[in-house]
This record gives structure tokens, sequence and C-alpha cells, in this order.
């Protein structure tokens, strides 16, 4: 009996290799190189919002990114070139293998073109992958990895709001030019946490500065106070978190309880938003260095938008991550709308790098070959509750870093698209 | 004994015709990597299964077996460029290896004390896969190739992958199905049931319950090797203690030391598991949970057999 | 060497929380032979009760210190009688399996209510600032927490190892139906045991609030943690978790100084040592 359907198992297999490609979207294969299946379902363009929708990172896309892709569908009239747009979304709860996997469920079964935001660096890293053998198009605003526009870089792919390299660049070069010439870092222990790290320590030593040492703590941790003891062991000039969202705030709250300023050294958040320091609150975030390439209250045009999103999002402003999402879907849409189709992913993106971009949030920018979208990126520090004159008045702004300087070379980034 | 077979052989034969039926038509109307991922988890749990409802064994950390066994034909297939057949029996055996020397451990004691044993075991497993630098902890083992099976069938295409993974069921399954049915299942019962009797009859009970262990942990990892490449890639999630969880969870909504109860369980929690995401899976998962405990002990096919008067 | 130090007194803090949540655990196993999945979510379920009292109710950090375990103990107390009850005569593993489904019952409830970044306490004004020791900084309320939690410890052994009360729960346990026949109402008993040790849970919930901040998922990357140190004390044995707690505090801050990474692991790794050679744990009785 055993071989009997074992038999029957395998003829099954090979007989069904026949029927495949004539069967509907159920049974398109991701992995099979050549030509890209044509989407059966044809006639709409569907936009996939993949985020973290309940965990560390939720603050910072999450739903915000739903509402920032849609106004950008709205902004944009509904359709493009004739087709209705769709958004649909999707929780990947930080973990690699469930982001793949929506991704690539969303490509077989409900014909998603485009996919977004996507925080967390080793699901956009496994998502990357995905989008490039299925040929369709990835907009990565979430992420901060540079291997993205690096040497894991693809024709299918644009990084658009910030990445790690623009972030230490922007802050590492500002306070070590200010005196905090000795550093110590306290690194989330994954992708995106070590590249943080690395790309901020060429930034420090290029500019005459010194590592002194390095604590790295797993993802998601609650208690910072043995590698924050660490920190302050050192005698490091500045201490600097090498991880994001709540992981962030955890460490600067227990910093705050350890005296860790109050003592004397500077602390940094390499990535910080607005949302985190609106959980800190201002007692304890005042004083913090940060850099964004986004703020709500930068100029009227960056406040309208955001009061609009606000209005439908309960009154929270947005982060940079939500204003890429936007920025990076209207780019989409326009590009889609001159191209009629957007059934070639790699044709689509490389339109989208081929043109300019404009819109009220980042201003006029320019993409990269290696898929790096350059913006300018502004060093920020948080406001004392004295000097902040309403909710969400959070910043002040310390220095701007132009869109030709705010980001890494092509020809230093190692992605193999950039021919040398 | 011998003459009994036969006519459990026919009864039970139809439920397997029908189950094997539903299997080859279902890729046709439900997304065939759903299916497969729950072939996959449906292997784990009768794997699970054989332990606790065989020999009354109940392992919490069984997703070891199932992810160690993912990263290594995850690392065998990418690193080393192991064809698929190579790589998943590679993943076998150092599952296997590793159900040697938790079941080693882990045997000499009983009941609570057992579980906490694998519990622990479980969780050095999981930090050994974090901290490794081969495993690359959070971002997990990405990209891993589907290959050519046997240089002959190209896996990348889903419907042959999809043959594929039934095939590798439908063995698990029939391995467990002989073990069960063997003089060797018949002294596994025994002692399930009264194991301080089994060992006056004359059998040395821990050689047993290691032999069930070890084949547990095998087929355990036969599901994570597989799953790894229906997945292409091997990350934490598969050696988590929820995983343990989640097995535990399958197997008694199936119907805890039913033949088929696994498979129904991992089909309906993988169900489950599509239509709802994030916060609502827990509580409906944390429901049945309590409610099978308190008054569906059976599970689905407990309460079916039951109801049509048939062994299931 | 000041380094060293200061770990080991950090580790002694931690020690505090492990020692705390596992003598909840060692006496509802103990003396009710049940292992109870649900006591990380309810120590999360104490500092939520906290942070809905200041959020909801203007009521502060001090009052919430009894309101909340009173409130989570009624809770646990009504799920022993209506749930756990029904149970007892099975294999305690049944119980696990309950317990362990209520757990994610509650975290899932709060994870979709809260999302999982929680919300945040803040430190009450008497116990906020540092004290310079010298070779550490040490924040004033982990001192505290330090304090307060080898108080409530003792105090607990101390009732259940040399009080009246104590000697009828471990009566009860051994043989039930005999204290049963002496007039002693045992299933109430059990119910009121039952709902103090989760109480325990809570107060740590509150107390763990103001460091750790609020969030579903804070019990449950404790509980695994928890058992271990329950195990290896010794599964019924009181002083064995609470002096276990401690001093795995004080070994996970020693690994952090020697081999940082490891530390996670060292718990579980001596669990398995002590499971192979003292079934029984340190300090427990021979199973």
């Amino acid at each position: 009996m055993v071989l009997t359907l074992c038999a029957a198992a395998l003829c099954a297999a090979a007989c069904k290799k026949e029927p495949a490609p004539d069967k509907g979207p159920g049974m398109v294969a991701p992995g099979s190189g050549a030509a890209p299946a044509p989407s059966a379902g044809g006639g709409k363009i569907v936009i996939g919002v993949l985020s973290d929708m309940s965990g560390v990172y939720a603050d910072l896309g999450g739903k915000g990114s739903v509402i920032a892709a849609q106004m950008a569908v709205d902004d944009f009239g509904g359709t493009v070139a004739g087709m209705p747009i769709e958004i649909v979304s999707g929780d990947h709860q930080n973990k690699a293998d469930v982001g793949s996997s929506i991704a690539r469920e969303w490509f077989d079964t409900k014909n998603v073109d485009v996919i977004v935001d996507v925080p967390t660096s080793s699901v956009a890293l496994a998502v990357n992958k995905v989008v490039t053998a299925a040929n369709k198009v990835f907009l990565v605003s979430g992420a901060g990895t540079s291997d993205l526009t690096g040497e894991q870089c693809s024709p299918n792919t644009i990084h658009w709001a910030y990445d790690t390299w623009a972030l230490s660049n922007a802050a590492g070069r500002e306070i070590v030019k200010n005196g905090g010439d000795s550093w110590f870092f306290v690194t989330v222990d994954y992708a995106f946490g070590h590249t943080l790290k690395n790309d901020a320590t060429k930034v420090i030593e290029a500019s005459g500065g010194k590592v002194l040492g390095e604590v790295q703590h797993p993802f998601k941790a609650t208690d910072f106070s043995s590698f924050l003891l660490q920190a302050q062991s050192s005698k490091a000039k500045v201490v600097a978190l090498a991880n994001a969202g709540g992981d962030t705030v955890n460490a600067v709250k227990q910093a705050a309880e350890f005296g860790i300023v109050s003592k004397g050294q500077q602390l940094v958040g390499l990535l910080m938003f607005i949302a985190d320091v609106n959980a800190l609150g201002l007692p304890t975030a005042q004083g913090l260095i940060l850099s964004e390439s986004f703020y709500w209250d930068r100029d009227d045009q960056t406040r309208a938008w955001s009061q609009k999103f606000g209005a439908k999002d309960d009154g929270v402003m947005p982060t940079m991550i939500h204003a890429g999402v936007y920025s990076s879907v209207l780019h989409y849409l326009k590009t889609v709308a001159e191209l009629k189709s957007a059934k070639d992913g790699k044709a689509v993106v490389a339109k989208m790098e081929a043109t300019p971009t404009d819109d009220p949030l980042f201003g006029k920018g320019t993409i990269d070959a290696n898929g790096r979208k350059r913006h300018a990126m502004y060093v920020y520090q948080v406001k004392t509750p004295a000097e902040s004159k309403a909710k969400w008045d959070y910043y002040k702004l310390i220095r701007e870093v132009p869109a030709d300087q705010a980001f890494r070379a092509p020809a230093d980034s190692g992605c193999p698209l950039i021919k040398k | 004994m011998t003459s009994r077979i036969p006519a459990l052989w026919q009864r039970e034969n139809r439920v397997f015709v029908v189950m094997f039926a539903l299997l080859v038509v279902a890729p046709f109307v439900v997304y065939p990597v759903f299916l497969m991922k729950c072939l996959c988890m449906a292997l784990f749990a009768c794997a699970f299964n054989l332990l606790i409802g065989y020999v009354g064994l109940l392992s919490f950390g069984h997703a070891m077996f199932l992810g160690s066994a993912g990263y290594a034909s995850a690392h065998a297939a990418k690193v080393w460029g192991l064809p698929p057949e190579l790589a998943i029996l590679f993943g076998i055996a150092v599952a296997a290896a590793l159900g040697v020397i938790v079941g080693w451990l882990a045997i000499r004691r009983q009941g609570i004390y057992f579980s906490m044993i694998t519990l622990g075991l479980a969780q050095m497993v999981y930090f050994l896969c974090l901290r490794a630098p081969v495993t690359h902890g959070e971002d997990g083992i990405q990209g891993v190739p589907r290959g050519h099976l046997f240089g002959l069938l190209d896996l990348s295409d889903t419907a042959v992958m999809y043959g594929f993974v039934l095939g590798v069921f439908l063995i698990g399954f029939t391995i467990i199905y002989r073990v069960i049915h063997s003089p060797f299942g018949a002294v596994l019962t025994a002692i399930r049931e009264n194991e301080v009797r089994a060992t006056s009859l004359g059998y040395t009970t821990d050689h047993y319950k290691l032999i069930a262990f070890v084949l547990s942990a095998a087929l355990a990892g036969l599901a994570g090797a597989t799953k790894v490449l229906v997945f292409q890639n091997a990350s934490l999630t598969d050696v988590h203690w929820t995983m343990s969880g989640e097995v535990v969870l399958m197997t008694l909504i199936g119907g805890l030391g039913r033949f088929s109860g696994p498979v129904v369980g991992a089909f309906v929690i993988g169900a489950l598991e599509f239509k709802l995401r994030g916060g609502q899976i827990t509580i409906v998962e944390g429901v049945v949970f309590v409610i099978c405990v308190l008054v569906f002990r059976q599970g689905i096919m407990g309460t079916l057999g039951a109801a049509l008067k048939l062994p299931l | 060497m000041s380094n060293l130090f200061a770990q080991l007194v950090l580790g002694l803090l931690n020690g505090a929380f492990y020692a705390m949540l596992s003598l909840g655990l060692a006496i509802i196993f103990g003396l009710l032979n049940v292992i109870n999945f649900a006591h990380g979510a309810l120590y999360m379920l104490g500092a939520f009760v906290a942070w809905g009292l200041l959020h909801y109710a203007g009521v502060g950090y001090w009052p919430a210190l009894i309101i909340a375990p009173l409130v989570v103990g009624g809770l646990g107390m009504v799920l022993e009688r209506w749930l756990l009850q029904r149970l007892y005569r099975l294999d305690p593993l049944y119980n696990l399996l309950l317990t362990f489904g209520v757990a994610l019952i509650l975290q899932g409830l709060f994870q979709l209510k809260f999302g999982s970044s929680g919300e945040p306490y803040e430190l009450p004004q008497a116990l906020k600032g540092v004290k310079d020791m010298g070779f550490m900084i040490l924040p004033i309320y982990r001192g505290w927490v330090m304090i307060v939690s080898l108080v409530v410890c003792l105090a607990t052994w101390y009732v259940t190892e040399r009080t009246k009360l104590g000697s009828y729960l471990r009566a009860a346990t051994e043989n039930p139906g005999l204290v049963q026949a002496f007039g002693i109402n045992v299933p109430r008993m059990v119910t009121v045991t039952y709902g103090l040790s989760v109480a325990l849970a809570a107060f740590a919930g509150v107390l763990a609030a103001p460091i750790y901040g609020v969030n579903p998922a804070m019990g449950a990357d404790l509980i695994v943690v928890v058992f271990a140190v329950v195990v290896i004390g010794g599964m019924g044995s009181i002083m064995g978790s609470i002096v276990t707690g401690f001093a795995l505090g004080v070994i996970e801050g020693l690994t952090k100084v020697v081999y940082p990474t490891a530390a996670n692991t060292v718990v579980f790794a001596l669990m398995a040592l002590v499971l192979v050679f003292r079934p029984a744990g340190l300090f427990g009785k021979a199973p």
C-alpha cells in the first residue's frame, strides 16, 4: 500500500506539471525564472501595505501607513490609466518568514503589483527576494538597512524614506563635530542594528572620533539595565542606541532611570521617530539628538498634509515612514500612468528611477540607479518642555544635510547593478 | 493478532483513501502553498502524537526537532548546494541525533518532569539557533533553493513541489501507521497503560521509549526540513516554544491518540491562522484550548469516531 | 572589577522578580499540583490593572500595590473555582493545558486592545532618583523593589512553613480526604491559596510596571524562565524558589559580564543538569 501511494503521489506530481501553466492564479510559481507569469486578474492595480500592525514598530508604520497609502491614491484621483486602485494590508509581525509568505501569497492569489512600507530590516530583505523573483515592485519606507541599496540591491526595489547610512551620516558627523568623539554602542542584534552600527562607525572614525565598545541586546528586550551599566562604565562621551521603536523607547527610559545623561554622557538615538518622542514624553526625551528626513512642522506644505493625516489617525502626527509611503505610492502611480501598465516590475522601477520626484513632503528629489531615493536629511534636537508650545511641537532644527550629501554615493554602495 | 489486522485494514483503508483523494484534489481549489504548510504541520503533529498518544509522553519542546532540521537542511541546500533529497536527509539526521541526546536525558523521568526537561532543552536549542552565526539569528536563513529532486523534477514548480510534499507526508504517515500496528507498537501501548507491568513482563521500557522518541524526533525533522524547502527560508519561529504549544493544540483539537486526529487538527489550525491574523488568533487558540480540555477531550476525530463507531 | 560587582547587584534585582514570580508558581504546584501556565499572564494583568487605575481613576502607585493584587487574586479564585476544579481528578497535564489556554486568551485580549508596544507607567514620585553607590549608580526604585520582594518572599515562606494555616495547607496536599474529615474545608482553602499566589504575581506586575512599562507580552517572555527556576528549586519547595530565584539573578548577572550572549540560556542549561541529577530539584522532596 505504501508503494502504491508513493507512486501515485509522484505520478500526480509529474502529471500536474503539464496543466499547471493553464491554471488560474492559484498555480503561479514564483520561482520559475524566465518570463513573468501574466496576472490573470488584470484590469486593476493592487497596492500591498505590509507592515508591523501590532508589534514594536506598529506606531512607526502600522495602520498609519495604510492611511498614507490611501491618501496618495485619493490625491492621485483613485484610478490610474483607466484602472481602479485597490489597497490591501498585512501584518508581518516582524518575522521574516511571515512577511515573505504574505508577499508570496499576495502575488499568487491577490495579484498585488507593488508592496510598500515593510519595517524591520530582516523582513524587508526576505521580501526583497520574493519581489525580485516575481518581478513585482518593492518600495521600502519602513526598513533601514542600507544593504537594500548595497549588496542586496535589486532592479525591482527602491529604498525610500531613510537608511542606516543617512542616519549615521547626519547625526554622527554633527555630534563628533561638537566634541562627542568617543562612542559606546548599544546595538540590537539583527541585520538593522549591525548595519546601523557599522555605518555609524565609519562616519565617526572618518570624522576623527573613536568607538570604545559595543554591547548587543536581543530584539524586543525589556530590560536594558545591564547594557546601560556597561555603557556607563565605558566612560564614553556618547552612548549611541543602534535600535528602534519599542527597544529605543525602553532604553531611553531606563537610561533616564540610571541617570546616564545627568551624569554627563550624551545619549543619541540613531534611529528615532516622532512617535517614539511622543511615547517618551518631553521630560525624558529632551535634549536627544536624532535625524529624520521628514518632520510634520517643517514648512507649510508638510503641515497641511500632516493635519489631513492627523484627522484620519486620531490626531497622531505622521512619521517619516508614513511620509515615505505617501510619496512612494504617488510617484509609483504617476509612473504607471505614463507606462499604462504595471505588469513588468523592472520596467516600472526603471522608469521611476529615470523620473525626478516632486511631492509636498520631500520636495524635489531624484532616485539613483541602485534604487536609493535622494532627498535632504535633517538633524533635530528634542525641545525642552518649556520650549514646546503645543502637543507634537517636539523638534528644533540643528542642521540640514542637502540631498547630494545626505545619502551614500552609488559608486560606494557595493550594489552589483552599478557599473564601475 | 495477525488475523485481526486485515479487518481493521479494510475499514481504515477507506479513511485513508478519502484523505488521499481530498489532498490530491485540494490544490485545484485551495491555495497550494497553504496546503503544503498544512501538510508539513500535519506530519509534525503526527510525529508528536506518536509520543503523546501512543507512549504517553508529553513533549513540550518538539519544535526543537522541527526547527533544527529546518536550519540544517536550509544550510545544506543553500551553502553546501546539496540537492533537496540529500538536504532533507541531512535535516532528519540532525533531528534524530538531537532526539537521541534529548531523549536519553529526558526519558529517565516521568510525567511533568519529562515535559519540563524537553521544554528546557528546547529553550537551549532556541538560544543556540539565535546566537550561532550559521543560523543568522533574527534574519534566519533566506533564499534557500528548492533545487531539482533526484536531478529530474524541478521543485520550483508549485505543482511538482506539492506532489513532493504530499509524497513526503504520506511516507511519514505510513511509517507511523506501520509502527503503531506492529509488535513494537503494541509494546509502546503497553508501556503507556502500565509501565511497571510492562517491565515485569521483561521489556526494557527505557529502550522502547527512547526509540519511539528518536523516531518521533526524526519524523518531526522530516516535516521541518520539507517546510523549509516550501517556504525557502528557515527562521526562529520554528524553534520557538510557541510552536511547541501549537503542535499540542493541533493534536488536542484533532484528537489525542487518534490516528488521523493530528492531520485534521493541523488543517483546522492552519485554516484558522490563514483567516485570522494578529491578536485575534491568540485569543481563539486560547479559547479552543480551554474548551478542548474541559469538554472536548477526544478532539474532533475522537468525537466523530465515537459517533460513527469507527476506529478513527 | 567594579563592573562585576555592579552587574551582581543588578542581578540581585532581577533575581527578586524571579523569586516573587516563582514563589507563587511553587505554592500552586506544591499545594495544588497544578502547573499554572497562566502565571505570566496574571503578572501582566496586575501591571495593567495598576495602569488602568492610574489612567481611568487617577489612583496612583501606592494604592495600586494593594488593589491590583486583590483584583487579580479575586479573578484567580474565580478561575480556580469554575475551571480548574473540574480537572483535578485527571492527569495534571490537563490543568497545564487549561492554564496555557487561559494565558493565551488573556494575552490575546490585551494585545487586541493595546497593541504590543504597551503603555508607559510613571515612576512614583517618592522613589525617583538615583543613589551613587561608588561602584555603580543605583536607581532608588530598583533598590525598593529588591527590598520589598525580599520581605514579601520571606513573609510568605514564614506563613507557609511556620504557621498553623500553612500546616493545614501542607497537610491538605498530602492527604486532602483526611484533612477534610477533620472538618477543614479543603476546596475553599485551595481556592484561596490559588488566589493568594496569583495575587503575588500581580504584585510583581505592579512592581515591574514603572521599570518595564506595561505591555501584553511581558508575562509570556518571563514565564518560561520562571518555570525553570521553580524546577531547579524544587517544584514544591518555597524556600527553594526564593533562593533559586535570587541565585539565578546573580548567575545571570555574572554571565552577562563573562559571556553576555549566553546569559539567557544559562538557566535552561542549569535546569537540564538539575533534572538529570536531582529531578526533585535542589530543595524538593523526591518525586
